[in-house]
């Protein structure tokens, strides 16, 4: 049975980095590469081709900015990364600094965290203190060090490069890609956005080797993901598990047992009915930035519709059309179908403005927003067509 | 706002922008750091600000209202934030929104009239597995209980309140 695993547990302070400044850049990025290593964000996209583009792009100055950005609902792993794994961090951002070719690595710190920022600080001076971070790193000629940024309490600036307008001073609103920041990012330098886990498991990838990572997870997801996962179950928590994982498996671990359904991805993921425990979770099937939240039996999939919707709503940055407009539609919708006054062919006309925003819209959220409202509407039929006004009976 | 006010906001904002060299990077740090201190971002500041960096007024405007803690209008010595996300809605949200509403007599989206508390909800607090959760300014407190509730604010009117407005709040719901 698959379970939890501990492998992203031991790490010797330090190791990782040692490691990575006895090698040369080519070969911190080459070892980063074996490893096929994912963003761990969400989005999936293979770190070392990142780091690859922006070590090649030329350029006078590099940044690498760690998303501390965690807003996705139901995620809360990073939480946990930032105050137990702090070193780890520390050692992956001054990694990818030095694959890339930076001088600075920015924290995007979200706004909600804010508690945290003085104890960050106070790692940051001790490592300055201890030569870690600092004109010579290591007593090598590398030159380093690592600044905190707040958010203001957006989540479209977990998007990378809504976050680079919101470090540059402006809404948080994404810019359109190409230009990638790898070329044009923070200042117009070349940057790498990577989520804290990213960094953590790279660290530990040069410490023990991409062999070693690959021996967890599948072919198409090699390593180990740290999952929130939180709702309707015993034993919430933060758990590491090897990709390829069952939802069903993960119920049985967190004792969710009787679960109708599970969101995979949190609001932008994908809403799993029981008939479909059997996925595994991977790019290959269910791509997750790590949130699980179990819905329980008592749940009306109406409510949890409507939780997500009203989320979108008000997350939206307003620029994309599809996304402006078209979360408040399927929200009315949500409403209609509460009161039992959709009529099938109007619920399918809100399907088909669903997929016309997954399509459509400027970034991630725009595209995934109706996600879970397309899976409701087809996997719980049954459960919110022809509802009695005031209730369901 | 008088006159004297006025000068030393002018003064602080431009010691800020000193910091950030003038950037235009430095606007989010320095529209936080008026934030926490006036709890809120005057027009003044806004055009201070944004004759400091050297960008519109508008400009300004246009990030102070896109961020959900920075805020135009005056919020309170305090804010509550609640986690309105469906893992904190599962584990008893509503109820203890109900109860911060009856003990601070105000809704949602108010301040109390004492401009000590202000009530929103927030999005994910990424406390999920400890849900209900809730930020008192920095402050974060799991596990709230409608029981709680009560305890929480009054430990904030004791330590800052003056000891005439204790008396105040708590009566309609």
């Amino acid at each position: 049975m698959a379970s939890v695993v501990h492998v992203m547990e031991r790490y010797e302070s330090g190791s990782g980095l040692k490691k990575a400044l006895a090698m040369s850049r080519q070969d911190v990025i080459r070892q980063v590469r074996e490893s096929s290593i994912r963003g761990r964000g969400g989005a999936g996209f293979p770190t070392a081709v990142k780091w690859n583009l922006c070590a090649a792009a030329q350029f006078h100055k590099k940044f690498l900015v760690c998303n501390a950005d965690e807003g996705e609902p139901g995620t809360f792993k990073d939480r946990l990364l930032l105050a137990e794994r702090t070193d780890v961090l520390f050692d992956g951002i001054t990694i990818g600094g030095y694959a890339i070719g930076a001088k600075l690595g920015v924290i995007y710190l979200r706004a909600e965290y804010a508690y945290m920022r003085e104890g960050l600080e106070a790692r940051l001076a001790e490592r300055r203190a201890a030569g870690l971070l600092g004109k010579k790193v290591l007593g090598t000629d590398l030159e380093f060090d690592i600044e905190i940024r707040m958010g203001a309490g957006a989540y479209v600036c977990g998007e990378e490069t809504a976050l680079i307008e919101s470090l540059e001073g402006s809404r948080g609103e994404p810019r359109n890609r190409p230009p990638y920041p790898v070329n044009t990012g923070l200042v117009g330098a070349p940057t790498s956005v990577n989520n804290v886990e990213t960094l953590i498991a790279c660290a530990h990838i040069l410490a023990k080797g991409a062999d070693w990572f690959c021996r967890h997870g599948t072919d198409v997801s090699t390593g180990t993901k740290l999952l929130s996962i939180s709702g309707d179950c015993r034993k919430p928590g933060v758990y590491e598990v090897a990709w390829g994982i069952t939802v069903r498996e993960i119920l049985k671990l967190v004792e969710g047992q009787g679960a109708k359904a599970v969101q995979v991805g949190g609001a932008s993921g994908r809403t799993v009915p029981a008939a479909q425990f059997d996925r595994k979770l991977g790019f290959e099937d269910l791509s997750t930035g790590g949130s699980v939240i179990v819905i329980g039996p008592q749940r009306d999939m109406l409510d949890v519709a409507e939780n997500f919707l009203e989320f979108f709503v008000e997350e939206s940055c307003g620029q994309c059309t599809p996304c402006r407009e078209g979360n408040p539609k399927l929200l009315e919708g949500v409403h209609l179908l509460k009161n039992g006054r959709c009529s099938i062919g109007y619920l399918r006309e809100l399907q088909s403005l669903g997929r016309t925003m997954q399509i459509a819209s400027k970034c991630g959220l725009g595209q995934s927003s109706a996600n879970a409202f397309l899976d409701i509407t087809e996997h719980f039929r049954s459960e919110i067509l022809g509802r009695v006004p005031g209730g369901k009976e | 706002m008088l006159a004297t006010e006025r000068e030393s906001l002018r003064r602080e904002i431009a010691e800020l922008a000193e910091k950030y060299e003038h950037k235009r990077d430095g606007m989010m740090p320095i529209l936080e750091a008026i934030q926490e201190k006036y709890r809120y971002i005057s027009d003044f500041a806004m055009q201070e600000v944004a004759r400091q960096l050297g960008v519109f007024p508008t400009e300004v405007y246009g990030v102070v209202s896109f961020y959900s803690f920075l805020s135009t209008e005056p919020k309170g010595r305090f804010v509550i934030r609640l986690c309105r996300t469906l893992s904190c809605d599962f584990a008893g949200k509503k109820e203890v929104a109900r109860q911060l509403q009856n003990e601070l007599g105000i809704r949602f989206g108010e301040t109390t009239s004492d401009r000590m508390f202000t009530l929103e909800y927030c999005n994910c607090l990424g406390m999920c597995d400890h849900g209900p959760a809730m930020l008192v300014n920095n402050d974060v407190y799991t596990l709230v209980h409608p029981e709680m509730v009560s305890e929480i604010i009054d430990k904030y009117r004791r330590t800052f309140g003056p000891a005439q407005q204790l008396v105040a709040g708590g009566h309609h719901g």
